[in-house]
């Protein structure tokens, strides 16, 4: 069985989301309901903290693709923070770079909400 | 190996190429490479060749030579033309909102050789290649 699991805290109107564990086909739905609970409770701007993340697949990747459309069309946004370079590597390799804010710690991310 | 064609089975293929694979020396960073490559493409048989049905079989096949580690991967499912997949434009895929589909990218990115072969036979045959270097040299 895959271990992976989400938790989320706020700093004012950022929502941060942990991501701990494997992310793959088989655990993508369980972030998929995560970010639908966000934006279901109008939280758009959102931080993705990947530090505790030890691997990810397209599938993953797919989760991030949904929703940034929705989330920024209400003026959010989902910010990248805290890879391990194995996870970053594969963002990287599909030109996530190009479409996101990387940044390396969650203070950095949560600073670039606020100064908008 | 062979498992049986659900998702929750995606953690044991990756754990039986990663010990296979470290028992042969293999490097890590090429490991995670191969193991990223076999995610997909099992992946892929589960959600296209079964279209999720739980009960096919997938089966896995680890073969390595000095400078090689090749994996077979068959299954009874239905099969499809690769070449019909073009490499994604990943700009216009993210304008399109198009979400699945970056496996078999990433599967021709990571790895040195892909070949896919449906028989008629009534099984479907996916050989990916990755050349190795040995961490003892």
């Amino acid at each position: 069985m895959s271990d992976f699991s989400t938790t989320i805290r706020e700093a004012g109107d950022v929502s941060i989301i942990e991501l701990n564990g494997y992310l793959d086909a088989h655990t993508a739905p369980q972030l998929e309901s995560a970010f639908s609970d966000l934006i279901d409770k109008k939280r758009f701007k959102i931080v993705a903290n990947f530090e505790k993340l030890k691997y990810i697949s397209s599938a993953g990747l797919g989760v991030f693709m949904a929703f940034i459309e929705t989330i920024r069309s209400n003026n959010g946004d989902i910010k990248l923070t805290t890879m391990i370079p194995s996870v970053y590597n594969i963002f990287d390799l599909l030109g996530f770079p190009l479409l996101y804010e990387f940044f390396s710690t969650e203070k950095e991310a949560i600073d670039k909400f606020n100064q908008q | 190996m062979q498992i049986k064609s659900t998702t929750e089975n995606l953690s044991l293929v990756r754990d039986f190429i990663q010990e296979t694979a470290l028992n042969k020396g293999v490097h890590q960073a090429i490991i995670d490479k191969i193991i990223l490559a076999v995610d997909e493409a099992s992946t892929n048989i589960i959600k296209h060749a079964y279209h999720s049905k739980p009960d096919g079989d997938i089966i896995i096949q680890l073969e390595f030579t000095d400078d090689k580690c090749r994996i077979i991967l068959i299954d009874f499912g239905e099969g499809f033309n690769p070449s019909q997949i073009p490499q994604p434009d990943m700009p216009k895929y993210f304008e399109q909102k198009k979400v699945g589909g970056l496996g078999l990218h990433l599967i021709r990115t990571l790895m040195d050789y892909v070949e896919y072969h449906t028989d008629k036979g009534g099984y479907n045959q996916l050989t990916i290649a990755k050349k190795i270097k040995n961490t003892a040299a």
